[in-house]
Order: C-alpha cells, then structure tokens, then sequence
C-alpha cells in the first residue's frame, strides 16, 4: 500500500475501506443466501409444467358456454350468438374503462375465451348476467359485457384473454 | 426494576437456583410484588384475558395439528374427522375456531381501553406499537388459520385476500403467484398457510414479550390516567389483581363456554361446510366477523388499489395516533370533547362492521362511504382537540382520588383549568 498519504489518517482510511469491502461482502453474500428462501415459494417445475391444455370445441352449441380449469382458474369457452358479438362491436370505445376492440379479443368471433377471474379480487364471476348481459361478480359487483370486458364495478380491468391457438377448427390449446 | 429485588427465602434449594438463575425473583419482581395502580378497573382484564387465549389457540392449536392433513384433497375431510372421529376433536376444533373469536373480542376492548385512557400516550408509545404488530400478527394468523379447513369460504377468502397484494402497480401479480405458489390458491398455497400459521404464534408470543417488557418498566396506565408518584399510589399485584384477573376469567370462561357449547357454529359460516371449489365462488362472501369493519374500508372506495390503500392505512394509522394526539392528559374521563369523540369513533366502527357483513349495494354503498369518511375524520380532527378542549381538573395522585370519593368518577370534576397542555403539564410528565 504505497500510494497512501500515511499517518493516522493512512490507518483509519485502509481500516474504513476494510470495513466497508468486508460489510457489503457480508450484504451480498447474505442476499443471496436469503434468495432461496424467498424464491422457493414461486411456482415449481411441475406446477409450471402443467401449464397448457387442449380443449376440444366441437360439442359446444350456439349460446352455450363451457368452463374449463387451467392452471387451477377457471377458464370460460362461450359460443355466442350473433347478437352477443354484435351487442359488443357495436360498444364505443370511449364507454370502455379499459379500451379495447372486441375484435382484438377473440380470433374468431363466435368463440370467446376468457380467464374467468374477477379482477378485482378474484371471484368467479356468473356467466349472462348483470347490467351488460356478460359476467356478473357477486362479490363486490362488477359488471362484464358480452366480450367479457369490465363495464361497472371495482373491477380495474377486463376479464384477460388467455394465449390460445387453433389446433384446427374444432380443437384449441390453451397455454 | 433498578436496585435490589425483594425476594428472599429461606429454602435451600431455592436459594441455589435463584443465586444461579434467578427465576424466583424474576417472577417475584413481575406478577408478586410487582407495583400496580390502586385504581384499576375491570377494563384492564382483557390482557391477562388475551394472554390465555393466547395459551389456549396454541394448546388446541398443537393437538388439532396432530390430527390434521395440510393437503388440498385431504384437509377437508382430515377436519371432519377431527370433528367427527377424534376423541374430543369437535371440543378441541369448535374451542379453536371460537377461541379465535374469543381473542379477538378481548383485544378489540383492550386496544379500545386504551383508546379511552389515553394509554398510548408518552411514555407508552413502543407498548402501543408493540400492541399493533400483536394485532396485526393475529389477524395474518386469524386469516391463514381460517384457510385450513378447504372450505368455499376457506378457499375464496384466500383468493379474495391474497389478491389484495395485486393491486400494488407492476409488481403485484408476480407477489400474489409467489404467494400462491401457482396460479390460484392451492396446494402450495394450503402447505404453507399451515406452516406460517402454526409459526406466528410463536410470533406473537415473543412480542407479548417485549409489550410486558415495556409495560413492566414504565407500569400499567390506570383510569385517571396520571403517573404513580410513590408506593401509596400502587398495591402489589399479588394477591390483589392476581384475584382480580381470576375472576375476570372466571366470567370470560362462563361466556366462552356458552358460545362453546350452545352456539359453537354462529360466528362461523355455513358455505364452510361446502368443500373448497376453485371453479364456483359461493353468492355472499363475506370475511370472519373480526376483519368486517377493514372489510367495509375496502369496499367503500370504488378504486382497486385505493381500497386496499385504505384498508391497510385505517390498520398503520395507530402507529401515529401518540403523535396525533396532542394533549397531555391520558384519560377521557377529563376530556370531555375527546370522550364523545371517542364514543363516536366507536360506534362507527360498529357500523363499518354492521355494514362489512351486508352486500355491497343501494344503502350500504353510501354508509359505508360516509363511516370509513368518519373512521379517519377521528384522526384528523384529534390534533385540533388537544388545542381547544379545556380538561377537567385532574386529581393530585392515585392515592388522593380513592381516598377522595368513589362516587364522583375517581375525582377531580373541579372547574376547568386553561388549555390542555398547560393543565396537566407538571401531572403527566412521563
């Protein structure tokens, strides 16, 4: 250490540097003992594993819905009517709290698929009704329109669509 | 505590211990000689009450563990068992289940005693906190534990709650996965509410701990609300309060066996004996009677994240209340503008309650707006309080004012004397 000034000051300057570099060795080394502690309560592997499902569409009539669970939620597949899907193109966006075009929110028209998870706090909410003819919530009252987004109520958001893909006409996956 | 203890004893044996650890005089020091307020009425039961409901969450606690299965497909039915196959078990569940309510019902009067007597006030202050962390930990304890038996409302109380973390911006989805362990409430989610639920207790206990410390060193407020200035204020613990808190027990068990035995299920709910379905939430959810008033909080303010918000700072604002609270003097027995405040706050937590219980439509929307409005207007207008209101006179000493007269509320009722602060300057200091 030949670059320093010397003296008493030369002392306590090394000593300080020492305590620091040693203290936040000691900081980090702690963090990361704590990380798997904290990360071991994420999901695991095969929770993670059973992500996806197919579904198979072929039985589902006009007007009828079906709930599906993935990932332990419960997901809604609704055939609906011409009226439903008409009901919400014809919806302008600026009566949306979360703006988004029915369009963009199924594929195909007469096929929604929703998470069917309140966002507020996650209820299940009931399938054709309330004040939009969609989803109601009957925990604190939000109300969904027939593409499932949120019209009424605590809800900040619209029910989400989950990723999905056609497999062919009649058979999705989910995931 | 400074200076020498008072314990002695003849026997042999004890000596020998206590010269090596001194076990005999400590609990001599804590609950035998230990100098109490004369003055003490039965409002200050409710921590030796809560202290045993305590002991009894986890003695029951420990056996029902015995018993009990943490998995989704088994908790269930392991809880019927308990109720229907173990010996005693539906004694040992229901005591458990209405323990819970019992403990509850005890701490909410001794946070409210508080309340009342200013016992929050210097130099008091980590005794207060120390309460609040109690009161949080059994409610984290409360809500986990109601978990366990997988029922429709074990199961959708924990979805509804654990979903409060995701209306924190960014970061809340990923805190409400980790702590479910998954993508909804389930078997990581059930594994580790047992866990947590059979450590904060324990928890609980260390900082009960920590409260008697401080308690301990500073001594039991009293309903005058003015410090002890010598042993003619205080009498020993034992054999006065000792006898004084049996027998508070004795009536608190009365009640708790009557709830117990003739009404095990009342403050329960029925759409719990429904077992735990992730696909159907049950029509009228509502929490355990305990969190309605928090409960109304949240529904009252019709933004996501400002519910919450709301929530947990009608919980946090305790923290702050010694600070809030600008007068001097501790009892609102010579407060009289506090004493009505304090009244009125308390009647509209019972409303927020009332309401927490009802379906969140018509009337009970526009209620419970105006009573979580008038739950923090309690805070705000109590540092204006302090300024204006003139205190009534207070009492010299403990020991005058029971001398005094029973009759007359402890004393004083003199004519007012100036501002608060000035009052009870050279009374209360700490």
């Amino acid at each position: 250490m030949a670059d320093s000034t010397g003296g008493d000051g030369h002392d306590a300057n090394r000593r300080d540097f020492l305590y620091v570099a040693a203290g936040g060795l000691g900081a980090v080394g702690a963090a990361g003992f704590v990380w798997p502690l904290v990360d071991q309560m994420n999901p695991s592997q095969d929770v993670l594993a059973l992500s996806s499902i197919e579904v198979d569409l072929s039985g589902i009539a006009v007007g009828q819905s079906i709930t599906v669970n993935w990932r332990g939620k419960p997901v809604f597949i609704r055939h609906r009517t011409a009226a439903e899907i008409s009901q919400a193109g014809a919806v302008p966006m600026s009566d949306l709290p979360d703006p988004e075009a029915d369009t963009a929110r199924a594929e195909k028209p007469e096929w929604l698929i929703l998470v069917g998870v309140c966002t507020h706090l996650g209820c299940v909410p009931l399938g054709q009704q309330g004040e939009f003819d969609g989803w109601f919530c009957p925990c604190h009252g939000s109300h969904y329109d027939t593409s499932g987004r949120i019209r009424k109520g605590p809800a900040p958001l619209n029910l989400p669509v989950p990723d999905y893909i056609y497999l062919d006409d009649n058979n999705i996956k989910i995931g | 505590m400074s200076g020498e203890s008072s314990f002695q004893s003849n026997n042999a044996i004890i000596k020998w211990i206590d010269y090596r650890l001194p076990i005999f005089t400590f609990v001599n020091d804590a609950v035998v000689v230990y100098p109490t307020p004369k003055n003490l009425n039965y409002w200050w039961n409710m921590g030796s009450l809560a202290g045993i409901m305590l002991v009894v969450q986890i003695v029951t606690g420990i056996i029902l563990a015995m018993h009990y299965t943490p998995h989704a497909d088994l908790a269930f039915a392991s809880t019927e068992h308990i109720m229907r196959d173990v010996n005693y078990g539906w004694l040992l569940r229901y005591m458990h289940a209405n323990g819970a309510s019992m403990f509850f019902i005890v701490v909410y009067i001794h946070i409210l005693r508080g309340l009342y007597y200013g016992s929050y006030k210097a130099p008091r202050e980590i005794l207060w906190w120390m309460g609040i962390i109690i009161f949080i930990l059994m409610m984290a304890t409360a809500f986990m534990g109601y978990v366990l038996p997988w029922g429709q409302m074990s199961f959708w109380g924990a979805t509804v709650i654990t979903n409060l973390f995701s209306a924190i911006p960014i970061v809340g989805e990923g805190i409400v996965t980790w702590l479910w362990g998954g993508f909804s409430v389930d078997q990581p989610t059930l594994n580790r509410f047992f866990s947590l639920h059979y450590l904060l207790p324990f928890v609980i206990f260390g900082v009960v701990f920590v409260h008697l410390w401080a308690l301990h060193h500073h001594k039991s407020n009293n309903p005058l609300g003015i410090d002890i200035k010598g042993p003619q204020d205080t009498i020993p613990f034992h054999p006065y309060y000792t006898v004084k808190d049996l027998y508070g027990m004795a009536i608190f068990g009365t009640i708790f066996a009557i709830v117990l035995f003739f009404a095990p299920n009342y403050m329960g709910h029925a759409d719990n004996y429904i077992p735990a379905n992730p696909l159907v939430t049950p029509a009228h959810i509502v929490p355990e009677w305990y969190f309605l008033p928090f409960y109304a909080i949240l529904r009252a303010i019709p933004d996501k994240l400002l519910g919450v918000v709301a929530m947990f700072a009608s919980l946090l604002i305790l923290f702050v209340l010694p600070w809030l609270d600008t007068s001097k003097v501790r009892s609102a027995r010579f407060r009289p503008v506090y004493k009505m405040l304090f009244w009125a706050f308390f009647i509209n937590c019972l409303v927020l309650g009332y309401i927490g219980g009802k379906p969140p439509e018509g009337i009970y929307i526009v209620g419970g707006r105006l009573a979580t409005a008038l739950y923090f207007l309690f805070f705000l207008v109590l540092p204006f309080i302090g300024w204006f209101e003139r205190p009534k006179k207070l009492p010299e000493s403990i020991a005058k004012a029971v001398l005094k007269s029973h009759g007359d509320g402890g004393g004083g009722g003199g004519a007012p004397t100036g501002a608060a602060g000035a009052a009870a300057k050279s009374e209360d200091r700490g």
